[in-house]
C-alpha cells in the first residue's frame, strides 16, 4: 500500500533548461509535470531592450514554471534533480519551492494519494 | 522628373474641319501608339508600388505598433489609399498633371481640364522621356499610387492615436491642397520646380519629404500618445515589420525603375542603384547601432533599409551605382542619428518616425542628389550646371516642398480638428484603436 502522503513541487527555471529538467525528471520516474510560461524578476532584475534608440528597461523576465506532484519518498530526489539540471551557476537560474499537498485525486478512477499521481 | 502629356488627339481634334480632312487623316495615321513592352513594364511597376502600401507599408507599420492598434493601423493605410484612389480620378490627377496648362503663376501650381479623366481613352497615351509613349491610363495608374503612398506614409506619425473618421476626412484635404499641387510643381512641365531644373527622379520632395513633413506637423496636432515617453512602447511583432520591409525593397523597384517611365536604360540604372544604396543603408545602420555600444539590430536593418530607399528615391536614375550607395550610408547615419538622439530632445510623439526616416532621408537624398549626379562621382550628369548651381536648385526644391507641407497640413489639420476633432477618446486609446474603432482584435 502506497502512502497518502504527497508533495507539490513548484520550481522557476529559465525557459532553455526545461527540456534538460523534463528529461531527468523523467528517468527518476516523474511522471507528469504542468508547464507555464511565466514572468518575474529576482535579483537578475530585468534586461534592456532598445528600438531605435529608444531603451526600454523590462523589469519581467520570461521564466518557466514547472508544478509537479510527487510522492513523499520522491520529492527529495525531484528537487535535487531540478536543482542540478536547470543550474548554470549564475544568478536568475530560478527557485525551487516545496509545499505539502491536502490531497491528491485522479479524475478518471477517483484515486487519491500518490497512486493518482 | 516626370513630364507632362502630349496627346495625339487632341491635336486631332484641332483638325475636324472638313478642309483638313486629308491633314486629319495624316495626323491619326501618325498617332503615336504605346510600345507594349514598355507599356507592360509600366503596369508592372504600377502594382509593384501598389505592394508597397498593402500589405508592404501596413505590415511594417503595424508590426511597430502595439498589438492593440495593429488592425487600425493596417486599415488606415488600406481606406485612405483607397480613398486616395477615387480623389485621383475624380480631381487629383486633373490637378497635377491635366491637359489644360494655365498660363502665368497658378500654371507653376495646378493644371487642369482632366477632371474625371474626361477626354481619355484607351487610345491615349502620355509621353516619356524619350519619343516613346505609353498608355495614358498606365500613367494615371501609376501616378495614382504615388499619391495613395504619400498618405499612407502620413499614417506612421499618427499612429495609435488618430480617429478613423479624421483620418477619412484629412486625406481627400491634405491631397488636394498639399500633395497635388507638390506633384505638380515637381513633375509637370510648366510647374514651378520643373522648370528650375530640381532632380527628383521619384519622389524624393513629392513623396517623401512631403508626408514626413506632413506627419510631424500631424502629429504635432495631435499630441503625444498617452504614456508617451515613459511607458514602453515595444513593437508588437518585428517578424511582420521585416516582412512589410520586404515587401518595401521589392515593391519599390516599381517606384524607382517605373520612374523611368519605360522600361530602359534609365530604369536599369534606377533599378541598380535601388539594390545598393539600400544594402548600404542596411548595414550602415547595424554598424551605426555596434559603435553605439548595442546589438545590431532587426529594427536597425529595417530603419536602413528604408533610409536607403528613401534617399536613393530622387537619385535613382540621377546617380551612378557608387554615388547611390554613398547616399545610402549617409542617409543611414544621418536618420540614425535623427530618430536615436535628436528626437528624444523634442518633446513631439512621431510614433513610427516617418519624419525621422522619410522627412531627414528625403532631404538628405534630395540634397544629395545634386551631388551624386555629378560625372566625376559616376552620375549621369553632364556637368553642365555645375555642383553649386545645382545644389542651390536641389535646396530650394527641399524648403519650398518643406514649406508648403508644413503649411498646408496645419491648414488640413486644423480644419479637420475644428470639424470632427482628430484623436480618440481616453477609452479608446487605452483599449486599443482596434475594439474601439473598428470593434476587432487583430489577434484572438
Amino acid at each position: 500500500m502506497r502512502g497518502e502522503r504527497v508533495k507539490f513541487i513548484i520550481a522557476v527555471i529559465k525557459p532553455f533548461k526545461l527540456d534538460e529538467v523534463r528529461e531527468a525528471l523523467g528517468s527518476i520516474g516523474v511522471a507528469g509535470m504542468t508547464v507555464t510560461e511565466v514572468k518575474g524578476f529576482g535579483r537578475q532584475k530585468g534586461q534592456t531592450e532598445i528600438y531605435r534608440g529608444a531603451e526600454y528597461s523590462t523589469n519581467m523576465l520570461p521564466k518557466v514554471k514547472l508544478e509537479i506532484a510527487t510522492s513523499d519518498d520522491l520529492a527529495p530526489q525531484v528537487v535535487e534533480t531540478i536543482q542540478q539540471t536547470a543550474s548554470t551557476e549564475a544568478i536568475g537560474d530560478g527557485k525551487i519551492f516545496v509545499f505539502d499537498l491536502a490531497s491528491a485525486t485522479r479524475i478518471r478512477t477517483g484515486e487519491t494519494g500518490d497512486t493518482a499521481l | 522628373m516626370l513630364r507632362t502629356l502630349s496627346r495625339a488627339s487632341a491635336a486631332g481634334l484641332a483638325l475636324l474641319t472638313p478642309a483638313a480632312a486629308f491633314a486629319q487623316e495624316a495626323a491619326e495615321a501618325a498617332a503615336p501608339v504605346a510600345n507594349p513592352g514598355n507599356n507592360a513594364w509600366m503596369m508592372t511597376a504600377t502594382v509593384l508600388v501598389m505592394l508597397m502600401i498593402l500589405p508592404g507599408l501596413a505590415l511594417f507599420y503595424g508590426g511597430l505598433t502595439r498589438s492593440k492598434n495593429m488592425l487600425s493601423t493596417m486599415t488606415q493605410i488600406g481606406a485612405t489609399a483607397a480613398l486616395a484612389m477615387l480623389v485621383w480620378v475624380m480631381w487629383g490627377y486633373s490637378l497635377a498633371f491635366g491637359d489644360t496648362v494655365y498660363e502665368g503663376t497658378l500654371g507653376l501650381f495646378v493644371s487642369g481640364g482632366s477632371y474625371f479623366l474626361s477626354g481619355m481613352d484607351a487610345s491615349s497615351t502620355a509621353a516619356t522621356f524619350t519619343d516613346e509613349v505609353i498608355s495614358k491610363y498606365v500613367f494615371v495608374s501609376f501616378q495614382m499610387t504615388f499619391a495613395a503612398i504619400t498618405a499612407g506614409l502620413i499614417l506612421g506619425a499618427t499612429a495609435e492615436r488618430m480617429k478613423f473618421n479624421a483620418v477619412m476626412l484629412f486625406v481627400p484635404i491634405w491631397l488636394t491642397i498639399v500633395y497635388f499641387p507638390i506633384a505638380h510643381m515637381v513633375w509637370a512641365g510648366g510647374g514651378l520646380l520643373f522648370e528650375d531644373g530640381a532632380l527628383d527622379f521619384a519622389g524624393g520632395t513629392v513623396v517623401h519629404i512631403n508626408a514626413g513633413v506632413s506627419g510631424l506637423v500631424l502629429a504635432y496636432l495631435l499630441g503625444k500618445r498617452r504614456g508617451y515617453p515613459a511607458e514602453p512602447m515595444m513593437p508588437h511583432s518585428m517578424t511582420l515589420t521585416m516582412v512589410g520591409t520586404g515587401l518595401l525593397w521589392v515593391g519599390w523597384f516599381g517606384f524607382n525603375a517605373g520612374s523611368a517611365l519605360e522600361a530602359d536604360g534609365s530604369a536599369g540604372l534606377a533599378m541598380i542603384n535601388t539594390f545598393v544604396a539600400t544594402a548600404a543603408g542596411a548595414l550602415t545602420w547595424m554598424v551605426i547601432e555596434r559603435l553605439a555600444g548595442h546589438k545590431g539590430s532587426a529594427l536597425g536593418f529595417c530603419s536602413g533599409v528604408i533610409a536607403g530607399l528613401v534617399a536613393v528615391t530622387p537619385a535613382a536614375g540621377n546617380s551612378g551605382p557608387f554615388g547611390a550607395i554613398l547616399l545610402g550610408i549617409v542617409a543611414a547615419a544621418v536618420c540614425y542619428f535623427f530618430v536615436a538622439k535628436v528626437k528624444a530632445k523634442f518633446g513631439y510623439d512621431d510614433s513610427l518616425d516617418a519624419f525621422g526616416v522619410h522627412g531627414v532621408g528625403g532631404i538628405v537624398g534630395a540634397i544629395g542628389t545634386a551631388v551624386v549626379y555629378q560625372p566625376f562621382l559616376g552620375g549621369p550628369g553632364d556637368g553642365s550646371t555645375a555642383l553649386a548651381v545645382q545644389l542651390g536648385i536641389q535646396v530650394k526644391s527641399v524648403l519650398i516642398t518643406i514649406g508648403w507641407a508644413g503649411i498646408g497640413t496645419l491648414i488640413a489639420g486644423y480644419a479637420v480638428k475644428a470639424l470632427i476633432g482628430l484623436r480618440v477618446d481616453e477609452e479608446t486609446e487605452v483599449n486599443g484603436l482596434d475594439i474601439g474603432e473598428h470593434g476587432e482584435r487583430a489577434y484572438n
